[in-house]
């Protein structure tokens, strides 16, 4: 009889089973082969099996490395150490099939030959290896051209959408860009220093592929400030193919400044009163191109629960051009580390920060002007602030 | 042998296919043949065919290198991963896209994702590797899609539909603005292990970790005290101590959110918002969660406009027929009693029966 029935049970099904791929590396390595038994002890006992943390790293870099001990290791020797490694992906996460093959050979040799392609932040994670292959796995990676991500209270490995790689729709170059910040900001990547994490994401448009806006302390999303470019014909023949473009495009329009012609077939956009939400340019692709006047929104403060909710990115800079050498945004990004830096408590996301001092505080603190883009709607109670210099 | 640090990710620009090199920015527009399949044209003519297969996230190198030797066949060795999990086949050889899809079916990969389907669940580590978990993440995504396949594989639904799971309330990914997120919790105080505390744990970094205040010191143990009555479980002081461990067999399980979305099509990104505030652990197929799950789908599915996602159908027909439809029990858990909860309350007579 199986050791394992209740994951066997979840090698059948048609969605691609993990425990299959878990198998198949067990049958090269104890490890995984522990992981799984000590896994199917989890679903009996339905609780997790791991202790808790654990610090280990390779030389020089703070992060990168996530601890992890069982806490049954007599029962499982093979992963009584089973510590992850944060591979940075490279960006957009295109890969040749020789640089996959060459990361293969490195976690054959020194892990347990499973990974998660990718993980939540983007790196590729390499899951499971004692404490005495870190550093050894580590040396191998940086042979084959691979750096670490981050971990810990450090600037997290920044990730991005497909953009003009694949993508009518990008507004930046966000392939480009996120390889130059990735590039400049390595110490701020490896050596945690800040109070707590900061995470990047880059979307070459509004549609926001890597969820920026949910999860990023300073999140970049591409757009455009002109007007969407309209191919007439191409709109007549989305018309003639049956779109129902009263119906699907103009009537779901947020603003409403779109009129569509049924006899003419022809589309005129009211560009002043557009959000360019993105809604006609997904549906109509071939018709509607993004303005040639591009460029990128910065909003900041975007978390997932812990510690005092969780909280979307808001808006700080309605438009920034964002070219090569990047230096505008770069400016900016250091004056925000710095505040939060100097005025964060230990493990205080930015956004919570800018909550409990104030987006007056902040604004000033980093040189911005406020703005009507940045609210959805002016504050509604009479407790606010002057600064007693203006009161003369 | 000398540690080189700090030199960084592979360069993109050596990874990306001839074709993206080619015409890189200059995409003109894209269309979806069938399921998987993209076909985006750039201004010069050129094109390149995108096959998009479901990935089940924990896979071995043994599975890489099979996508790799699939890539070398079809693709000129050029692949790429989507922030879902998904693989993308990138094909500038029109007449290798049909043999692709069928290569990869006969292999029993999952071709789809796109448009209106249910992409690939963004989730966790849970039990496989997470040291704060309060389910498993991969066995529970596993049945959701093996639940839901025929969603995968086709664009039959109203819009896109994204689930997501994190394992805690940590949640790691965006799960908390997904069209359904899937959220383990805890529902037992954490039990103070006072050795333990002492001997690893700084004290007010623990009790400044608590959300709701619910820490204090305990003097005379040199340790802390929970005030019970306040602890909503989220399990941070267990993130900053790890003598207050907060994981139970019978308090932990899953609850069920809906309709969050990221993308501003339309709507702007909202948050996922609590409809089932606890599911048992259940394994190894959580029957209970996969059922939950395809009831909201199928109610959505069959109630919403074209083009309307989960949370903008729910905007349009109001929570109060949400409940009415999907016939989920409204329970007290589900009004918000943390920091903005008047926010969520209604200050109107105009509501449905």
């Amino acid at each position: 009889m199986s050791e394992t029935p209740q994951l066997d049970e979840l090698e059948k099904g048609p969605w691609p089973s993990f425990v299959t791929e878990m198998k198949r590396a067990a049958e090269k390595k104890d490890s995984a082969k522990d992981l799984i038994n000590q896994l199917e002890r989890s679903y009996e006992d339905r609780v997790g099996h791991w202790k808790h943390g654990g610090i280990v790293g390779v030389k020089g870099y703070g992060g990168g490395v996530i601890g992890r001990y069982s806490d049954l290791p007599a029962e499982f020797p093979a992963v009584s150490e089973f510590h992850t490694l944060r591979v940075n992906q490279p960006s957009g996460w295109f890969y040749t099939t020789d640089i996959l093959r060459q990361l293969c050979e490195v976690w054959d040799k020194h892990g347990s030959g499973l990974t998660n392609m990718h993980g939540a932040t983007g790196d590729i994670i390499l899951l499971g290896a004692p404490t005495s292959a870190l550093q050894p796995a580590f040396d191998d990676l940086a042979e084959i051209g691979f750096d670490l991500g981050g971990s810990g209270s450090d600037m997290r490995t920044p990730s991005c959408c497909v953009g003009p790689g694949r993508c009518e729709y990008a507004c930046i170059d966000t392939l480009d860009f996120l390889y130059d910040i990735t590039m400049q900001y390595q110490n701020e990547l490896h050596r945690p220093m800040f109070p707590y994490k900061s995470k990047i994401k880059v979307s070459g448009c509004p549609n926001d592929c890597v969820a920026a806006v949910p999860r990023s302390d300073i999140a970049i999303l591409g757009t455009w400030r002109d007007n969407i470019q309209v191919d007439q014909a191409a709109v007549a023949q989305y018309a003639a193919e049956g779109m129902d473009i009263s119906g699907e495009v103009v009537a779901l329009c947020p603003t409403k400044c779109m009129v569509y012609d049924a006899a003419a077939r022809t589309l005129t956009i009211d560009d002043k009163e557009c959000n360019r939400c993105m809604h006609c340019l997904n549906l109509m692709s071939k018709a509607l191109r993004i303005g040639k006047e591009r460029g990128a929104t910065i909003l900041v403060g975007g978390k997932a629960p812990i510690v005092h909710g969780a909280m979307l990115s808001h808006v700080i800079v309605p438009f920034m051009k964002l070219e090569p050498p990047y230096t505008e945004f770069k400016e900016l990004l250091e004056k925000i580390w710095d505040w939060w830096d100097e005025n964060g408590k230990m493990r205080e996301r930015l956004g919570e920060l800018i909550n409990r001092l104030g987006m007056r505080n902040f604004l000033k603190a980093v040189d911005l002007e406020p703005l009507p883009q940045m609210i959805k709607v002016p504050r509604a109670n009479p407790y606010y602030f002057w600064d007693q210099e203006e009161v003369k | 042998m000398s540690t080189k640090t700090d030199f960084g990710p592979p360069n993109y620009k050596e990874l990306l296919p001839p074709v993206i090199e080619k015409n890189y920015g200059q995409w003109k527009y894209h269309e979806r043949l069938q399921p998987g399949l993209l076909r985006h044209v750039a201004d010069s003519g050129d094109e390149i065919y995108t096959v998009r297969v479901g990935s089940p996230r924990l896979v071995s190198t043994d599975w890489i290198k099979d996508m790799c030797a699939i890539a070398d066949e079809y693709c000129g060795g050029y692949l790429r991963f989507t922030s879902r999990h998904n693989l993308e086949f990138l094909v500038s050889d029109k007449s290798k896209v049909e043999p692709l899809i069928a290569h990869l079916k006969a292999m029993g990969l999952p071709v789809g994702g796109t448009g209106h389907a249910i992409s690939n669940p963004v989730h966790t580590q849970g039990w496989i590797h997470c040291h704060t978990p309060a389910t498993d993440a991969s066995g529970i995504v596993k049945s959701v899609m093996d639940d839901l396949y025929e969603y995968f594989v086709d664009m039959k639904l109203p819009a896109y539909c994204r689930i997501s799971l994190a394992c805690c309330l940590n949640m790691c990914g965006a799960v908390h603005c997904s069209d359904i997120a899937i959220l383990g919790i805890h529902r037992k105080p954490p039990k103070v292990n006072h050795e333990i505390v002492q001997a690893k744990c700084e004290i007010p970094n623990v009790i400044a970790a608590c959300p709701t205040g619910a820490i204090r010191p305990d003097p005379k143990n040199k340790s802390l005290v929970v005030n019970e009555d306040r602890c909503m479980y989220c399990g941070n002081c267990y993130t900053m101590c790890p003598g207050m461990p907060v994981a139970d067999p019978v308090g932990d399980g899953v609850s069920i959110w809906v309709g969050g979305k990221i993308s501003s099509a339309r709507t702007p990104p909202k948050f996922s918002r609590l409809v089932i505030p606890f599911l048992p652990n259940n394994p190894p197929r959580w029957p209970e969660v996969t059922s939950a799950v395809r009831n909201i789908v199928e109610v959505w599915a069959s109630h919403a406009h074209k083009h309307e996602r989960m949370g903008e159908w729910i905007d349009r027909i109001g929570w109060e027929r949400f409940f009415d439809l999907s016939g989920i029990p409204f329970e007290v858990q589900l009004i918000d009693d943390f920091t903005m909860a008047s926010d969520t309350f209604r200050s109107t007579p105009t509501f449905k029966w």
